[in-house]
């Protein structure tokens, strides 16, 4: 039927650079879902959105921030976060949503990403994670499963992965959550969580790669979400370390932490700025 | 609760020095990662600026404290970072997202002596076509080498300055000897400190284009959080900001990011000249080499040599017109530098054929004596 379909908004426009659209993300991909998550999360936060600045690094959830219409920056390989953290740092008015993938958060940007953590810097970091290096074809990455096949570990990934999670949690992050794409609700409830408190957020979102991960695994788009719907687990508030990441023994989701504490610039500011400040107060630079 | 400048006379070293100039630009945010001999300057802006509403941290490397200083610089605060010659080579990855992006900072390079850890206390000029070339791709880039601390004062003004009228990064080549030199400043009242700050955009928010130049090559820039939703991105991208993956996109992005440099090159480059009126010898030389090259050329002339001296301030963009006026003028060129051949080779190709040029240098560890200088200029004039 060539009917022309009628001209339809969709209801994120606002916050869509639709002069950008077609996006870059495959059939099947899950980082459109945890995009569009993230973008129901700062639409229904209330937070101020001329303050509002997403940050990503490279690979394909690192497109993201090209699509989103807020001030937005797309820096180098795994530096998303010490620039997201520059950016806090000089505008404290500002709320910083770091959004990136697993290749570029937790292997070349992992040194980063735990000292955020460790710092609790006002930031709210969410990780797709897709088990692969997307952008570049489907390569081993450090979340990669034990004996998974990618373009670089033709014979199974000899290397065990991150439990990501765990890991934020060990270096410092006051929130830390999973969820995968197909529990959009949960996830854009912790997303709207993350955005609206103080502190290090940290979320993590399976979603699959049916282009790069899954059809070297014998996993099709659909077998992908069907196990995310029977193999995986709720249990909020559980331990990370008990936070499983195993197809065979089950995935566990939740919110795992949610702690209130400090935040690098508060400590700052008693530690290094203890008298209140006073009127004259010169800020300088350019703002 | 100190003032931002502290006008008056002081005793202080290079790196102070440096220090004290960046917080009279208006500096406010310092990210950096300790390493000799440009700790200090972290140290010194750690303890002043909390004094003046900026904010110190200290990052888990120099790729972090680089990246950060871009992003605060993007926040709308002028940012700076120092290093010295390992720090130097992990900043070149965001130094050129800086370039790319054209957001303004400043890059202090206290060079000691390598390659790799190398002399970590002793100084050395090895970094200067690293200045020049250390990020991929082709790009400009500006940068300057003081020869004291007082200039390392006014030339980080000068660096943010530069850095905020071009939308780039501004590159400081010192070295060991200068930043660890303690010598008599003079900070200046702060009425007398010219700062320049970037242009931000006018007009209607909705039609603002992020990379589309003004008259003068440069675009205006919209911070973060003020409402123009920007797209900035390390990719070529078009005047929106929008990335483009074709030759065409990448030809118009280097036009713009090369012309608004070498356009503008009677704003940028700085020398000084020493004797040269009559000379028939020039040395070339910059940072601590220039200063032993100027009693070089009081020896030279007490023996009858009639030796000058052009003073780079300024090395990048390099002062091509200013070496070529000077080629035509003298018998021959001789570069003074610690390294075994950088700006030698520049000098030697704006020569060509019209002078012959020369090299005194040695490979770091030790700054240059005159009377090294001094050997090359007796076996130049055959006496």
């Amino acid at each position: 039927m060539n009917r022309p379909r009628p001209k339809s908004d969709h209801p994120l426009d606002e916050l869509l650079r639709t002069d950008r659209v077609p996006h870059i993300w495959c059939p099947g991909c899950g980082i459109g879902t945890a995009f569009s998550s993230c973008l129901v999360a700062v639409k229904n936060s209330g937070i101020d959105l001329v303050k509002t600045v997403m940050v990503s690094g490279i690979g394909c959830s690192g497109r993201a921030a090209g699509y989103i219409k807020l001030d937005s920056y797309h820096t180098t390989h795994g530096r998303a976060i010490p620039f997201a953290t520059g950016l806090k740092l000089a505008n404290p008015e500002l709320n910083v949503i770091v959004f990136s993938g697993d290749g570029d958060l937790f292997a070349i940007g992992g040194n980063h990403f735990i000292h955020a953590a460790r710092r609790n810097m006002d930031l709210t970091v969410i990780c797709v994670n897709n088990f692969n290096y997307g952008m570049t074809g489907g390569q081993a990455a450090a979340t990669t499963p034990t004996m998974a096949r990618t373009t670089t570990t033709p014979f199974g990934n000899p290397e065990p992965p991150f439990n990501l999670p765990l890991l934020a949690f060990a270096s410092g992050a006051t929130y830390v959550a999973r969820w995968t794409i197909l529990h959009t609700r949960d996830l854009t409830k912790s997303m709207e969580e993350a955005v609206t408190r103080r502190g290090f957020s940290f979320i993590e979102v399976l979603a699959p790669c049916p282009t790069g991960y899954g059809r070297r695994n014998k996993e099709k788009p659909l077998d992908t979400l069907r196990m995310y719907q029977e193999r995986t687990i709720i249990r909020n508030d559980a331990n990370p370390a008990e936070a499983v990441m195993d197809y065979e023994r089950g995935i566990t989701l939740g919110k795992f932490v949610d702690v209130e504490s400090p935040t690098f610039l508060e400590r700052y500011e008693r530690s290094s700025r203890p008298a209140p400040p006073t009127a004259a107060s010169d800020r300088g630079g350019c703002a | 609760m100190k003032p931002a400048v502290l006008t008056g006379e002081h005793f202080i070293s290079g790196d102070a020095a440096c220090a004290e100039g960046a917080l009279a630009a208006g500096c406010r945010f310092f990210a950096g990662y300790p390493i000799t001999p440009a700790t200090e300057i972290a140290e010194h802006m750690a303890h002043r600026l909390p004094d003046v509403g900026g904010v110190f941290i200290q990052m888990e490397d120099e790729i972090a404290a680089m990246a950060a200083i871009v992003g605060g610089s993007c926040a709308g605060v002028k940012s700076m970072t120092a290093t010295s010659g390992p720090g130097f080579s992990l900043m070149m990855e965001n130094l050129g997202l800086a370039v790319c992006t054209e957001t303004p900072c400043v890059i202090v390079d206290v060079q000691r002596a390598g390659p790799s850890t190398g002399l970590p206390t002793l100084g050395a000029q090895g970094d200067m076509m690293q200045a020049r070339w250390g990020s991929h791709g082709h790009y400009e880039i500006i940068a300057l080498a003081p020869a004291s601390p007082q200039e390392l004062f006014y030339q980080t003004i000068t660096a943010f300055n530069l850095s905020e009228r071009f939308r780039t990064p501004v590159l400081i080549m010192t070295d060991e000897a200068v930043g660890h030199l303690n010598e008599r400043v003079v900070i200046p009242e702060s009425g007398a400190i010219r700062t320049v700050n970037r242009t931000l955009p006018k007009g209607r928010k909705d039609r603002f284009k992020p990379f589309r130049a003004g008259p003068d090559g440069v675009a205006p820039m919209a911070v973060a959080g003020t409402g123009y939703g920007v797209h900035i991105t390390g990719l070529t991208h078009n005047e929106q900001g929008y990335p483009v993956m074709t030759a065409e996109a990448q030809a118009a992005m280097m036009e713009r990011l090369t012309t608004k440099i070498r356009r503008n090159l009677d704003q940028i480059i700085r020398t000084e000249s020493y004797r040269l009126e009559d000379a028939e010898i020039a040395l070339v030389s910059y940072g601590v080499s220039a200063r032993s090259s100027f009693s070089a050329v009081d020896e030279a002339r007490n023996m009858g040599i009639r030796a000058g001296l052009l003073r780079l301030v300024t090395v990048w963009p390099f002062p091509e017109e200013q070496i070529r006026r000077l080629a035509r003028q003298v018998r021959a060129l001789v570069t003074v530098e610690i390294n075994l051949g950088q700006i030698h080779l520049e000098v030697q190709r704006c020569a060509g054929d019209r002078a012959p040029a020369f090299l005194v240098g040695h490979s770091g560890g030790a700054v240059i004596p005159p009377e090294q200088i001094l050997e090359t200029l007796k076996q130049i004039q055959g006496v």
